[in-house]
């Protein structure tokens, strides 16, 4: 691209060696328009440290400038826009979890027109001030109306990620799995857990959500039997990777814990090779794992601390500090402040330290440190600050100073005087929040404990365990032991067995630590809502002063805290911020974090993409599509289609230049004068057979059964409870205890699914049996005057004269040399047969009727027509002239019902409800239109008077309306109140379009005398 | 996503495979025509919502295709026992939230007197 600015290809913050890189293999990237390099093995966050990047981002409600902060799927800051070509735009990635590779292409998603020029940074630092918590609530809540075009503008100042608007070319899938144990996370625990799992024989899957295994062993110091922690995590990987009952997932991270022990795994697998996924491989699998025993290692997340201005770039969490310097060999910065409310905190000062870069001071919440690590400050003769806290940072793109205060013994004000530190970065730790949130997925509560200053999961229904830091572990040492305690013990409970332990646990040096502080909001000189913002959701914007006007507004709950400020909200979902979000609403109320309690976490724990959700379900695997046996010739003979259910039926078969209206008309003249043909195979068909067959179908239609002889048909209404209607449809009587019912093709699986409950719940002393056959038999309908002679001359063993095959007859016989049923019954008044053969010989059959129909004008016709021609004669379709508030009374169906019956059949009780006998109801009739020309619009409101003043009266609507070439006028069928005792009246229709139809209420069908 | 065993089958299969058709144990009344529209629309329409212990009416759709009924827990979603129609089952667990007093099998000739009863009070 032309207008790219030539790229800094100095990595001035990348040591000269270490770290989990290749540096074999560089990398050339786009950020912001700008080429970059870096290695395989750098994420595009660690990419951007070393380049000396240190803007990612704007911030969400007040625009300002945001660094990254984090090292993992935390990252509250640094979310990107990735993708090379339009399709493969992915929104809202977190830096920090991608793998860079070649030729990536990225952008920050918030900052217009760029994240160093912003322009929305004049509205967030004159709205500062005014923007409290629920601005957006209270600003642009009147007047309603105005709300859309307020919303294009917050959205736009939101600034999140863009979806691509072309279809996505990659593939997607889904496998499962059952496994006896299933381990989440491959940290030190983890491993260890999965080990002693898989030493008892049971089937284990371990899955971590990082490229690389190890967990909090990638960037600590800490050695295991003697030797760097990371030669265990290789040789466990070895171990695991050997056994066969072992499935190990990299870069898959378990998303949902679900109920009865289902997890899904979003996995992704060729993220780090480029946009798309190479030919042949899916970009991204769900896992979906039905497991025995869950055993939770996710670890916990580093809380960083709150003070004033703690979002300006270069304040960082201390351990992201030590994982960048480890692990990717990128110094964040020059200079370094560290503040710390525990030991842990000390290590990224000394790593960074290690590299020889200058670390100004630790500044340590608490009076006494831990020996080992003042022993590690002294001897690299590092300034140690105790009982203060760094209460400000000062700078304005990137920290320049941060303000030091000795504070009191709990940490609650200031003391002294103000010292000011030279510094480009501040790395803080306010202490571990182990990652409870798979464990609230399936409604258990976290419990906090004082005692590690955290919530960790709570009691659970489910099996399921917790090792490692997510169970408050942080020593090392006893994490390892309880971890393979639970591995094996895990695996026993889902083999109901009794294994010992077999794994050797690796010894570590015992730590010499003091107690951390409990300190989450550093105070300043002024109060919160005076002092510069102290931010506890940075993706938010969510400042202590924020949720503290929210407590005073009377949002007391940590659940309306949370909904009202936003708080925890975002990709991130608070892992950073939520726990010093309840310490801040405890404080302000006066309670401990234990009565404030914790939001509770749902799926999916980081963001999941669509395709993966979708995994090979799209297209026709997601909506299958139904084809009759005829469907080559509708296909060859230019049909138009129309999807009803998953079949797809022609529509109308347009000849040379016709449109819609002159195919159908052409198809329901020819119908009417000489023969027509349509697919009517959709039908649905359920083989019924039994003794008590008869009486099954008297009790579940609405019309007698009894006396129905072999060979004849019925018409049957179907009926719920309530007494309206529900499916319509002919049954033939096959043979005594042999029926076959057709429903609407839309109604099939309903009505077998209505059978099958009265049966097995109802009635299971009947002798019945239920079969689906639809898609058995393929069926043909000719219709018209001509179609007895053009049957004549393809089947000759059925006595086709009107005396002897009657209407509502069937017979068994020949059609074209394939054994044939042949029904007497008609949908478009006309003479009919309906050809019903084996599906296998649809296509012969309809094809021979093709020889010989030419010269009877033979012609197909889809839907639209035969819509078109049951209209004329007034038949009603189930589900378009009927919407479930109506009765057969209603569709004066009444001759369709036998009260008498000696069982109370379905919809006999519900139909005989007060409300359904009240006159006035809307009934079924016909409309006739002053202007025979106009055609209603279906759905058109009736009303008796088109003068009356709005809102009107309304009685009625159009339930069908079409122009009838055979009628040479508009016909249209609707629901009018009291319309049967009204015939002959008018009716008026007021459009939308100004216009008011009127029409004449008429009987149904249109041929009648 | 249920794990669901089902008494026909004999076997614990995915919820994928069934589908939920409702309260159980909705006896059609013996004559319907003898119910006064109250009492039919009770039938109708009323259902339960209870906290705790349910029992619901599930069909193993891609399987069997037999109606069978589970008894569930609304809280926890753990299932404690599935059982054949017209069979019962007392559970014998320790439940984590007790049975409603009105939970039990809902015989409509008793219960067409009385008011809808508020299942949702804990």
């Amino acid at each position: 691209m032309n207008n790219l600015r030539t790229g800094q290809f100095t990595q001035r913050n990348r040591l000269p060696a270490g770290g989990r890189i290749n540096r074999d293999e560089e990398i050339t990237f786009r950020y912001n328009n700008q080429y970059y390099r870096g290695f395989k093995g750098d994420t595009l966050a660690s990419a951007l440290i070393a380049n000396g990047v240190s803007v990612v981002g704007r911030s969400f409600k007040y625009s300002r400038p945001r660094g990254i902060m984090c090292a993992g799927v935390e990252e509250p800051n640094a979310i990107m826009q990735v993708g090379s070509t339009e399709a493969t735009q992915t929104p809202n990635v977190r830096a920090t979890e991608q793998p860079l590779f070649q030729g990536l292409v990225s952008s920050a998603v918030n900052g217009w027109p760029s994240v160093n020029v912003d322009a929305m940074s004049v509205v967030g630092k004159l709205g500062g001030d005014v923007m409290g918590p629920g601005f957006y609530y209270k600003t642009f809540m009147y007047p309603a109306s105005m709300w859309e075009t307020y919303e294009k503008f917050i959205r736009k100042a939101a600034g999140l990620g863009r979806c691509s608007t072309r279809i996505d070319p990659d593939r997607y899938d889904h496998m499962n799995h059952h496994v006896d144990v299933l381990v989440v996370g491959a940290g030190p625990a983890g491993l260890m857990a999965a080990l002693a799992a898989a030493g008892t024989g049971a089937r284990v899957m371990l899955a971590d959500e990082q490229t690389e295994v190890g967990g909090s062993l990638l960037f600590s110091t800490q050695e295991l039997n003697g030797k760097p922690g990371l030669d265990w995590v290789a040789t466990a990987c070895d171990a695991l990777d050997n056994n066969a009952n072992v499935i190990r997932l990299a870069h898959a991270t378990v998303t949902g814990y679900h109920d009865h022990n289902f997890l899904t795994i979003s996995e992704r697998r060729t993220h780090h090779l480029g946009d798309s996924a190479p030919a042949g491989q899916t970009r991204e699998r769900l896992h979906k794992v039905r497991a025995g025993v869950v055993i939770l290692a996710t670890g916990a997340h580093e809380r960083p601390l709150v003070f004033a201005n703690n979002d300006l770039p270069g304040c960082m969490v201390c351990s992201a500090v030590s994982h960048y310097i480890r692990r990717y060999a990128v110094v964040p910065g020059g200079s370094l402040v560290v503040m710390t409310a525990n030991d842990s905190g000390y290590q990224c000062a000394f790593d960074w330290f290690d590299v020889g870069r200058e670390v100004t001071a630790i500044v340590d919440t608490r009076a006494v440190a831990g020996s080992d690590v003042v022993e590690g400050a002294k001897s690299r003769g590092i300034t140690v600050i105790p009982a203060s806290a760094v209460v400000e940072v000062k700078g304005s793109k990137r920290v320049k100073r941060a303000v030091v205060y000795a504070i009191s013994e709990k940490g609650n004000f200031v003391k002294g005087d103000a010292r000011e530190l030279d510094c480009d970065t501040v790395a803080t730790s306010g202490g571990w929040s182990p990652a409870v949130h798979l464990s609230c997925h399936t409604g258990s509560r976290p419990v906090w404990r004082d005692d590690i200053i955290g919530f960790v999961p709570g009691a659970t229904h489910e099996n399921r365990f917790e090792v490692g830091s997510v169970a408050g572990e942080h020593d090392l040492s006893d994490a390892l032991k309880h971890a393979a305690k639970i591995g094996c013990q895990a695996a026993n409970k889902a083999l109901d067995a009794q294994h010992a332990n077999s794994v050797a646990i690796p010894q570590c040096d015992a730590v010499n630590s003091a107690a951390p502080m409990a300190i989450f909001h550093i105070p300043h000189p002024k109060a919160p809502s005076r002092a510069p913002k102290q931010f506890v959701d940075m993706q938010n914007d969510v400042t202590a002063s924020g949720i503290q006007m929210s407590t005073r507004e009377g949002f007391e709950s940590i659940e309306h805290v949370k909904r009202y400020t936003a708080m925890g909200f975002g990709t991130d979902q608070g892992k950073t911020g939520n726990v010093n979000g309840m310490a801040i609403v405890a404080n302000t109320l006066n309670q401990t974090i234990a009565e404030t309690g914790t939001t509770v976490f749902r799926p999916n724990y980081r963001p999941v993409t669509f395709g993966a959700v979708a995994g090979a379900h799209v297209k026709e695997l997601f909506d299958p599509k139904r084809f009759s046996a005829m469907h080559r010739w509708h296909l060859d003979n230019g049909a138009k289609f129309e999807t009803v259910g998953q079949w797809m039926r022609p529509w109308y078969f347009p000849r040379d230049g016709e449109n819609m209206h002159d195919a159908v008309n052409r198809e329901c003249l020819a119908t009417r004068n000489d023969v027509g043909i349509l697919d009517a195979s959709t039908l649905g068909k359920i083989d019924i057979q039994g003794k008590d067959t008869r009486e099954f179908l008297g009790r579940v239609y609405t019309n007698a059964w009894a006396k129905l002889a072999p060979g004849r048909c019925r018409y049957g209404l179907m009926c719920g409870e309530d007494g309206m209607v529900m499916d319509d449809g002919v049954t033939s009587c096959l043979a005594d205890n042999h029926f076959l019912m057709t429903t609407t093709t839309g109604g099939a699986a309903n009505v077998l699914n209505w059978l099958e409950i009265y049966h097995q719940t109802e009635w299971p002393e009947m002798d019945v049996y239920f079969n689906s056959v639809t898609d058995h038999w393929a069926t043909l309908s000719i219709a018209g005057p001509k179609s007895a002679s053009l049957l004549k001359e393809l089947c000759t063993d059925i006595d086709l004269s009107e005396d002897s095959f009657k209407f509502m007859d069937w017979r068994s016989g020949n059609v074209a040399g394939v054994p044939a049923r042949v029904y007497r019954i008609s949908f478009t008044g006309e003479h009919s047969f309906e050809i019903n053969v084996a599906a296998h010989y649809g296509l012969h059959v309809w094809k021979a009727l093709f020889e010989h129909g030419v010269k009877y004008n033979l012609t197909p016709y889809g839907t639209e027509s035969m819509h078109v021609l049951r209209a004329e004669k007034g038949f009603l379709i189930v589900g378009q002239d009927t919407d479930g508030s109506v009765t057969p009374e209603d569709l004066n169906h009444g001759w369709a019902v036998s009260y008498n019956k000696p069982y109370s059949f379905i919809g006999k009780r519900g139909m005989r409800r007060e409300d359904c006998l009240r006159p006035n109801r809307k009934q079924l009739v016909a409309l006739a239109t002053k202007e025979p020309d106009v055609v209603l619009p279906e759905g058109a409101q009736a009303v008796r008077n088109p003068r009356q003043s709005i809102p009107m009266t309304m009685v009625g609507h159009i339930t069908s309306s079409y122009y009838s070439a055979n009628l040479g006028r508009s016909i249209a069928m609707g629901l009018i109140r009291d319309g049967i005792n009204r015939m002959g009246e008018s009716v008026y229709f007021p459009l939308a379009d100004g216009r008011t139809i009127e029409a004449t209420i008429v009987g149904t069908d249109w041929f009648a005398e | 996503m249920f794990l669901i065993y089902c008494p026909h089958c004999e076997e614990q299969r995915e919820e994928d495979e069934f589908h939920a058709s409702g309260q159980a144990h909705l006896a059609r009344p013996a004559d319907p025509d003898a119910c006064s529209d109250k009492e039919w629309g009770e039938f109708l329409y009323f259902r339960k919502n209870p906290r705790g212990l349910h029992r619901e009416l599930w069909q193993h759709t891609a399987g069997c295709r037999k109606y069978f009924n589970i008894a569930r827990d609304t809280v926890t979603y753990e299932i404690h026992g599935s059982y054949k129609v017209g069979e019962t089952y007392e559970p014998t667990f320790q439940s984590h939230t007790s049975e409603q007093p009105g939970s039990e099998q809902r015989d409509f000739k008793h219960h067409g007197s009385e008011q809808p009863s508020d299942d949702t009070a804990s």
